[in-house]
């Protein structure tokens, strides 16, 4: 019998699975599909302050190996988020899940973050300082130590169950950003958000999406998602939620040797609603064929001094 | 949804670019005319939504016309070829909803989810009329198909080369409920000149089936995802 189970921030999961943000909704309409608690865990939609119908249509562009989205935080504000979607949420999800905060100022963010770290439902706020989406938000904070930290301080401040930082890859040296973010409080860092990208249209010479650019996620960004969570797990002594083009359980192994103890799957719920499961269901056998008997021993072993 | 591998029984050329495929196919999740399916197709990323244009109790029906890489892959498809598909997404027409006499009009690649439609508001015991728009005689199909069925069927071509000569709002009588399904302009033109009913909408898709807010529109009654709340939506809640 292998353990599949992790320890994160204070929080056992009985898997380190976890679908990410924005490619999920707020869950409950994946209960219908399968039992959401066979997941380790489910990050939420991306929440903020007031609601957003987010960014013109086309808001989707295919790429070789993924897509671009250029969403741009749609969700019905924190309110709404409280009052109705977590109550959903509750009755066919019977773990703590991670609420998933965006803002356009550093106030915005920690008073989201009160209010969700006030719900019994959430056990972790992700903060996302990373959304490439949005104008004058979301990525601005991230693309920098001293905002990111600003962003991290305040939510520490504001709330008291633990905070994972959600960095953006679109940036220099990601290693020193998740340092302020530590130094500034943060529990843990969730990297990386999506690569930002665009197509071009050929017979209209025109961008494909309306917003120009966008986020690229999906199986081609899984090797820069990796180097990015071994530089994080080099720099800081928190836990790590690693994401970016995880597919498979040897996905999940591969993210976990380089630094992760929790490993999101985003874009792969987009062709595959079963993706969670089948890799969760797929785990141990790839574990066993490995090697390993508990998951958590091997979080950073690709490590060697 | 189900998810399902579906396997191409027929091929069959309608026009110069467009394909009928017919599939069997496990269809118990198919509950409206006008829902769509939605591909996997190997070494592309996203899977292809395209509107099932009919079905029974062994399998489904599509139209599709080569647009790009994953049309011309699926027109390119011989029997015996099986497909990942998620089967029974979006919301379709409401037949009930449509009075004894609704018309029914197409534009271009937008024709066939209307043949599914013909079927069941028949089968519900209603009759209606069919106007159908394309550019040219030579991108004419299914026409036959609804004549077929008993139906009164209007042609319109663009260029005047079969039929009326301009488009489907030029052969749409005035003030009718219309079921609707082709480009948004075409959409656009025939919501004026209707006095009720429903529209289907395209959008480009993330996931199909409601979790990535890829093709969410505004509507009167809110924001409204095109994948799972649409395709179909009624003329008085429709914002432009």
């Amino acid at each position: 019998m292998v353990d599949t189970s992790v320890a994160l921030a204070g929080l056992r999961l009985d898997n380190p699975v976890i679908p990410a943000s924005g490619t999920f909704g707020f869950g409950h309409e994946f209960a219908e599909l399968y039992d959401l608690d066979v997941l380790g865990s489910i990050s939420l939609k991306g929440t903020t302050r007031e609601p957003r119908f987010g960014n013109p249509l086309p808001r989707i562009a295919e790429c070789e190996g993924g897509l671009i989205n250029s969403v741009g935080l749609q969700n019905p504000g924190v309110r709404a988020v409280i009052d109705e979607e977590l109550p959903k949420l509750a009755r066919v999800f019977h773990k703590p899940a991670i609420a998933n905060i965006s803002g356009f100022s550093v106030d915005e963010y920690a008073e989201c973050a009160a209010l969700l770290d006030a719900r019994p439902e959430i056990g972790i706020l992700e903060i996302n300082v990373s959304c490439p989406n949005v104008h004058a938000g979301g990525m601005a904070f991230g693309t920098c130590p001293e905002n990111a930290a600003a962003v991290a301080r305040a939510v520490k401040a504001a709330a008291k169950k633990p905070v994972f930082i959600k960095l953006s890859p679109n940036v220099t040296d990601i290693a020193a950003i998740a340092a302020a973010c530590v130094d500034a409080g943060a529990d843990g860092i969730s990297l990386i958000n999506t690569l930002l990208g665009m197509r071009i249209d050929l017979k209209r010479r025109a961008p494909v999406i309306a917003n120009r650019m966008g986020g690229f996620s999906g199986r081609a960004i899984l090797p820069v998602a990796l180097r990015m969570v071994w530089q994080v797990y080099e720099a800081v002594d928190v836990p790590i939620m690693g994401l970016g083009g995880v597919a498979t359980a040897e996905d999940v192994i591969e993210m976990m040797l380089a630094g992760a103890t929790a490993v999101q799957v985003g874009a792969e719920n987009l062709v595959n609603p079963w993706a969670c499961p089948e890799i969760i269901a797929a785990l141990p056998r790839a574990m066993e064929q490995y090697g390993i008997t508990r998951l958590e021993d091997i979080i950073g072993g690709a490590h060697h001094g | 949804m189900q998810r399902q591998i579906i396997t191409l029984t027929a091929s069959r050329p309608l026009t110069a670019d467009v394909v009928e495929l017919r599939f069997a196919a496990d269809t118990s999740a198919i509950v409206r005319p006008g829902q769509f399916v939605n591909l996997a197709l190997e070494g592309l990323f996203l899977r292809r939504p395209i509107s099932v244009c009919d079905w029974d109790a062994d399998g489904l029906t599509l139209v599709v016309k080569v647009v790009g890489k994953g049309t011309a892959r699926l027109a390119a498809l011989r029997p015996g070829a099986a497909l990942d598909a998620l089967v029974g997404l979006g919301n379709g027409y409401d037949v009930d909803a449509c009075p004894a006499d609704p018309v029914l009009a197409g534009g271009g690649v937008g024709v066939p989810p209307l043949y599914g439609l013909a079927r069941a508001l028949i089968a519900a015991g209603k009759r209606p009329a069919v106007a159908l728009g394309f550019n040219r005689k030579e991108e004419i199909f299914y026409d036959d198909a609804f004549r077929a069925l008993g139906l009164p069927v209007a042609v319109a071509t663009a260029d005047g080369s079969a039929g009326a000569k301009g488009f489907v709002t030029d052969i749409l009588p005035e003030g009718r409920y219309v079921c609707c399904c082709g480009p948004e302009a075409m959409l656009k033109a025939v919501h004026a000149r209707a006095a009720g009913g429903q529209f289907s909408f395209e959008a480009r898709m993330g996931c199909g089936f409601g979790a990535c807010m890829g093709c969410t529109c505004r509507t009167i009654a809110g924001p409204k995802r095109i994948c799972k709340e649409g395709p179909v939506l009624r003329r008085e809640e429709i914002l432009w």
